[in-house]
C-alpha cells in the first residue's frame, strides 16, 4: 500500500460528493485508513442512491421476481423472459428525469440511448421502444419548452439508431412543474442461448473498452440524480451527457456483430457512474478484481483526472471481457465500424478494484465495500392515511356529450399525435399497432408471433392511495395487453418518488412496492426489472407518486388479434365487467371530479378487485380466440362514455356513429364518467355468442350501444356529438397548444 | 432478378428493404458495404433509409462520397436502375444523380405519418409502369428533411420534362396534405431516362396488410419485373 497516491480526502470533500457523516466513517472504518481523493470520489458514486439504491433496496427485494417465463430477473442490465420457440424478450424502463429537466434535448436522449444500451450488452437486437413522460402544469410557461425538447430528444436518438416508438403515455400536473419524469422503455429480441452478462470471467482475460472516447461530460451524473432541486439547478447543465445516436447505432451493430464470433466472455455498458460502475459491477458479479490502466483509456479531452475518467458518463461505450485469442477479431470488427477499440485493464483474482495512472496506484478498494458493504437503509415511513369516499348527488346528467366534448378538447384526454408523429413506429417494418392504441404491438422478427407492450400509471390514483393506486398501475397495464389479444407475461417498473429521507414520502414508496407486489403475484407478471428515481422534489416540493408500470405479453402464431381500429357499422358494443345493476359509477379521483367538479381533494381512487380483474382478462382472450370480437377497448381515464366515444375516434370505418342503448340513455354522470376498474368494451356481431360465454363464466356484461354510420355519438335526441368534428378537436388540442 | 443494397454507416432500413426483396422475389438480394470498390452485376441498385453518417454535414453529403458510390454512378451511367428512399433520396441528390435539395420540414420536426401519394405518370420508367396517371397509393414517410427544393429555373426543367413522380394528395379527410412543405407537393423525381428515383416515402414498411397496408409490395414488385 505504501505506493498509493497520495492526497487524503477530508470529510468536507466527502459532504460536497453527496457522502453523509456517517457514511464518510463507515468508509473509513471499511477501509481502516482514510480514503484518498480518488477513492472517495468512487465511493460517492457507487454509495450514491442511483447507484445502491440504498432506500428503497430493503423494499425492492420484496417483489416477487420468479415465475415460469423468467429467464432474468432484476440485477442484470435488464430482465429477461421466454416467449417460446427459442426466443427471448429482454426489456427494461429506466429513468432520466434530473438530466431531462436540466437539458430536456439531451437529457431525454441519452436516456433513450441508456435504455437501448442495457438491452442490446445482453445480446438482444432492441425491437420497440416505449416512454411514460409526466410534465408540469400547462399553464407553466416551462412546459411547453421541456416537452418540445423531450420529444425531440427521444425522436432524436430513436429514430436515428432506428428502433420504433410504439407507446407511451403522457400526463400534465402541476406537481412536476419543477421535476419532470422523463422515462424510457426497451425492448429486445434474442434466441434463448445467446443471451450476454456482466459477471466477470478469467483471471488474466483482458479487459476491452469500446465505442466513444471518454470527455469530462455526466461527470457526478449518478450523485445529480440522487439529490433534490433547488433554484440553482441551472448550474447543474454540465453534469448531463451528449448522445450521439448515429455513435450508438455503430455500436450495436459492431457488438451484435462481435456476439456471433464466440469472443465476448462478459459485457457491461457504462451508464451511470460512467467506467466505475461498470467495472465494479463486473467484479462484483464475478467475484473477481478488475485492474485498471487508465493511461490506455481513449480520451477526448486532454488532462482529466482520474476521477474525471472513472466518473465520466461520456455516452456510447461500452466494457468488455474477450477471451484472449479473439482480439484480432475484435479489433477488426470494431475498425469496420470505426470505433475505438483499446486494452485498459485485467481480470484478477485480488477481488479489488485497482486503478494505476501513470503507473501510480490511485485507487485500491476491495470491491465488495463498493457493492455489498453500501448502505441499506430502513428509513422511517409512516402508514398513509385512508381518503375518503367522495359522495356526489348522483342525479340523472342533462349532457354527456358536452362532457365529452370538454375532456377530449384538452390535455387530460386529447389525442397525442403531435408527440408520437415525431417518432419513427414504423421502421424495422414490423409494427403492427403504432402508438394511440391500448397497447403498441410488433411481430418478432421472421416469425408470426407478436409482442404487446403497454406503459401505464395514475399518479392521482397513487398520490391518494399509493397502495390500491401502484395495484391499479399493474392491473391497467395488464388489461391494455388483454386488450389486443396478448397474454400478459412480466413487467419492468419505474418507481419515481420524492425525497425518501421523509417518512411519508418513505411511506408511498413502501406502500406503492406493496401493491405492485400484490398484483403483479396475482395477475402472474413478474417484476423482471425496473429502476428507481428518488429525490424528484423541488424546493421540498415532491411529485406525485408515478410507480410507472411496463409490461410486456405474447400473442402466439396465428392466434386472432385485435385493434381498436376495427369496429364496423352494425356492431353491439358490450360491456364486460359491468352488468344493468350498475347504475352509480366511483367518481373519486376521476378526471370528472377533477375537471368538471373541479375536486382537488384527496378522495378515495376506484377501488381494484383482483379477481374480477383476473375473470375478466381470461374471459376478453376467451372471446378473442373464438373470434367474438374483434375490437377490444379497457376502460380507464374518463369512464365508459370516454372509452365509448374513443373506439368510435380510433375506428378505419368513414362515418362511424353509435346509439346508446334505451335503457341507459338518463343515467347519471357517475354513471358515464365513473372510472370502475377492471371494465373493457367489446365491439361485435356475435351478441348471443358473447352473451353465452359471459353466462358460462360468470362474467358481468350489458349491451350498451349499437355502432350506425351516423357520424354521431347519440344519448338522446337532445343528446349527441358529431364524431368528426370531435376527431378534430381531439387531434387539434396538442398541435395548438404547442404552436 | 438481382437487386443489391448498399449499407452506410447508419442505414437503418437497410435490414427493412432486403427483407420486402426477398418477399417478393424469394430471393435475398446481395448486400453491400459502403466501403465496397465493386457492385455485382444487378438489375436494382437501392440505397436504403437511416441516418447516414448521422446527417453530419448535410443528410447523405458524407454518404455521397463514400468509395462504393463511384460504382452506383457508373451503374446508372450505363442506364441501370438506382432506388434512393429515404435517406437514400438525400444521397442520390448530393451524389447529382438527381436534380434539386431536400431541406428540413417545414414544420421544423420529424414527421412519422401515412400519406396518401398521387402517381404523375409522365414519362416511361420501370417504377411508374404498372400504376395509371393519378393513382393514388397510401405509404408511410419517417423524416426529418424531406422537404424538396428546387430553384426555378431545375423545377421548370423538372416538371417540364415530366420528372416527378410522386405527389403528396390530400386525402378526403385532408389530413396528409404535403406533411413537410415540399415545392409543388413533390415526394418524389425521377432522372431524365426514368431510370434513377429518389423517394421519401418508405415502400418497403407496406408489403403486408398486417403492416399498413401492400401499397408498398405492388410498387416493388411491379417494379422488379419490370426491370427483370
Amino acid at each position: 500500500m505504501s505506493n498509493l497516491r497520495e492526497g487524503l480526502s477530508t470529510f468536507e470533500i466527502a459532504e460536497e460528493l453527496g457522502l453523509k457523516k456517517d457514511e464518510y466513517e463507515q468508509i473509513c472504518s471499511l477501509m481502516g485508513r482514510i480514503p484518498n481523493i480518488h477513492e472517495i470520489s468512487i465511493f460517492s458514486a457507487m454509495w450514491s442512491e442511483h447507484c445502491s439504491y440504498k432506500s428503497s433496496r430493503k423494499w425492492l427485494k420484496t417483489l416477487p421476481t420468479k415465475g415460469e417465463v423468467v429467464i432474468h430477473g432484476p440485477g442484470e442490465n435488464a430482465g429477461a423472459i421466454d416467449i417460446g420457440d427459442g426466443k427471448v424478450a429482454i426489456f427494461k424502463i429506466e429513468s432520466h428525469n434530473h438530466p431531462s429537466f436540466i437539458e430536456p434535448y439531451q437529457g431525454a436522449a441519452t436516456g433513450v440511448g441508456g435504455i437501448l444500451r442495457d438491452v442490446f450488452t445482453m445480446g438482444a437486437r432492441p425491437v420497440a421502444l416505449l416512454n411514460a413522460l409526466r410534465f408540469g402544469s400547462i399553464e407553466n410557461n416551462k412546459t411547453k419548452y421541456l416537452l418540445e425538447g423531450v420529444v425531440s430528444g427521444i425522436g432524436g436518438y430513436g429514430n436515428c439508431i432506428g428502433i420504433p416508438t410504439i407507446g407511451g403515455e403522457t400526463n400534465f400536473d402541476k406537481s412536476y412543474d419543477g421535476n419532470i419524469l422523463v422515462n424510457a422503455m426497451a425492448i429486445g429480441i434474442t434466441e434463448k442461448d445467446k443471451i450476454f452478462l456482466s459477471a466477470a470471467r478469467g483471471v488474466g482475460y483482458p479487459l476491452i473498452y469500446v465505442g466513444a472516447k471518454t470527455g469530462r461530460d455526466g461527470i457526478h451524473g449518478a450523485s445529480m440524480s440522487s439529490t433534490e432541486f433547488d433554484d440553482k439547478t441551472e448550474e447543474k447543465r454540465p453534469t448531463v451527457q451528449v448522445g450521439d445516436p448515429f455513435t450508438g447505432k455503430l455500436l450495436m451493430e459492431a457488438c451484435l456483430e462481435l456476439m456471433t464470433t464466440d469472443s465476448v466472455v462478459a459485457i457491461q455498458d457504462m451508464g451511470a457512474a460512467g467506467l466505475t460502475s461498470s467495472a465494479v459491477e463486473m467484479g462484483s458479479k464475478g467475484k473477481l478484481g478488475v485492474k485498471l490502466d487508465l493511461d490506455l483509456v481513449p480520451l477526448r479531452e486532454e488532462n482529466m483526472s482520474t476521477a474525471e475518467i472513472m466518473l465520466s458518463e461520456s455516452q456510447e461505450r461500452m466494457l468488455m471481457i474477450i477471451k484472449p485469442d479473439k482480439m484480432d477479431k475484435a479489433n477488426s470488427i470494431f475498425k469496420k465500424w470505426n470505433l475505438d477499440i483499446a486494452k485498459i485493464g485485467e481480470i484478477t483474482n485480488s477481488q479489488n478494484l485497482e486503478i494505476y495512472k501513470n503507473n501510480i496506484l490511485d485507487a485500491q478498494i476491495p470491491i465488495t465495500y463498493l457493492v455489498d458493504q453500501a448502505p441499506e437503509y430502513d428509513r422511517d415511513w409512516t402508514t398513509p392515511e385512508k381518503a375518503p369516499e367522495l359522495q356526489i348527488k348522483n342525479a340523472p346528467i342533462k349532457s354527456v356529450s358536452k362532457v365529452i366534448e370538454k375532456l377530449f378538447n384538452s390535455h387530460n384526454l386529447c389525442s397525442r399525435n403531435w408527440i408520437w408523429e415525431q417518432y419513427d413506429t414504423s421502421v424495422m417494418g414490423d409494427t403492427v399497432i403504432p402508438p394511440g392504441q391500448n397497447s403498441g404491438v410488433i411481430r418478432v422478427h421472421g416469425t408470426n408471433k407478436k409482442l404487446c407492450a403497454s406503459v401505464d400509471c395514475t399518479p392521482r390514483y397513487v398520490s391518494a392511495d399509493p397502495f390500491l393506486g401502484s395495484m391499479q398501475a399493474v392491473c391497467e397495464a395488464y388489461r391494455n395487453i388483454i386488450s389486443v389479444g396478448g397474454t400478459p407475461l412480466a413487467i419492468t417498473n419505474n418507481l419515481n418518488f420524492g425525497n425518501p429521507e421523509k417518512k411519508e414520502i418513505m411511506g408511498q414508496i413502501v406502500h406503492s412496492i406493496k401493491g405492485i407486489s400484490e398484483a403483479s403475484l396475482k395477475l402472474n407478471m413478474p417484476v423482471i426489472s425496473g429502476n428507481v428515481s428518488l429525490y424528484n422534489e423541488t424546493n421540498g416540493k415532491a411529485i406525485l407518486p408515478t410507480p410507472v408500470i411496463g409490461a410486456v405479453g405474447a400473442i402466439d402464431e396465428n392466434k386472432h388479434s385485435t385493434s381498436l381500429s376495427n369496429a364496423v357499422d352494425g356492431n353491439s358494443i358490450f360491456v364486460i365487467g359491468q352488468d344493468n345493476s350498475h347504475t352509480d359509477g366511483w367518481v373519486g379521483q376521476s378526471i370528472y371530479a377533477q375537471e368538471i367538479l373541479d375536486i382537488e381533494k384527496d378522495y378515495a381512487p376506484p377501488p381494484v378487485n383482483i379477481d374480477a380483474e383476473l375473470a375478466n382478462g381470461n374471459f376478453i382472450l376467451k372471446a378473442i380466440e373464438q373470434k367474438l370480437t374483434n375490437c377490444v377497448h379497457d376502460i380507464s381515464d374518463g369512464g365508459l362514455a370516454i372509452a365509448i366515444s374513443e373506439i368510435l375516434l380510433s375506428s378505419r370505418t368513414k362515418g362511424i356513429g353509435a346509439v346508446i342503448n334505451k335503457n341507459y340513455i338518463h343515467n347519471s354522470e357517475s354513471f358515464w364518467f365513473g372510472e370502475d376498474q377492471g371494465r373493457y368494451l367489446v365491439c361485435t356481431s356475435k351478441n348471443k355468442e358473447i352473451e353465452e360465454l359471459a353466462e358460462s363464466n360468470k362474467i358481468k356484461i350489458t349491451n350498451i350501444a349499437t355502432i350506425n354510420l351516423s357520424d354521431r355519438l347519440t344519448f338522446s335526441n337532445e343528446d349527441y356529438i358529431c364524431i368528426s368534428e370531435l376527431d378534430v378537436k381531439h387531434k387539434n388540442w396538442f398541435k395548438n397548444f404547442m404552436s | 432478378m438481382r437487386v443489391t443494397i448498399i449499407t452506410f454507416p447508419g442505414s437503418n432500413c437497410d435490414r427493412d428493404v432486403s427483407v420486402a426483396i426477398k418477399k417478393i422475389t424469394g430471393k435475398n438480394p446481395s448486400n453491400i458495404w459502403h466501403q465496397e470498390n465493386e457492385v455485382p452485376n444487378c438489375d436494382l441498385i437501392i440505397l436504403p433509409g437511416g441516418f447516414s453518417y448521422g446527417d453530419y454535414l448535410r443528410c447523405g453529403a458524407v454518404a455521397a462520397h463514400s468509395p462504393v458510390m463511384k460504382e452506383v454512378k457508373n451503374h446508372a451511367a450505363r442506364g441501370g436502375a438506382v432506388l434512393g428512399i429515404c435517406n437514400g433520396f438525400q444521397i442520390l441528390l448530393e451524389a447529382k444523380l438527381l436534380e434539386g435539395a431536400l431541406i428540413r420540414n417545414s414544420g421544423l420536426k420529424f414527421v412519422c405519418k401515412q400519406v396518401a401519394l398521387k402517381i404523375n405518370k409522365q414519362i416511361n420508367s420501370p417504377f411508374l409502369h404498372h400504376f395509371k396517371q393519378n393513382d393514388i397509393i397510401h405509404l408511410p414517410i419517417a423524416h426529418n428533411e424531406g422537404n424538396y427544393f428546387a430553384d426555378s429555373e431545375t423545377l421548370k426543367k423538372i416538371e417540364d420534362k415530366g420528372l416527378v413522380a410522386l405527389r403528396y394528395h390530400t386525402s378526403s379527410d385532408g389530413n396528409s396534405f404535403n406533411p413537410n412543405g415540399s415545392i409543388n407537393n413533390i415526394a418524389a423525381i425521377l432522372s431524365d431516362n426514368g431510370k434513377v428515383l429518389g423517394m421519401m416515402p418508405h415502400p418497403e414498411r407496406y408489403v403486408d396488410n398486417e403492416l399498413g397496408g401492400l401499397d408498398g409490395f405492388e410498387f416493388l414488385k411491379s417494379t422488379l419485373e419490370q426491370l427483370s
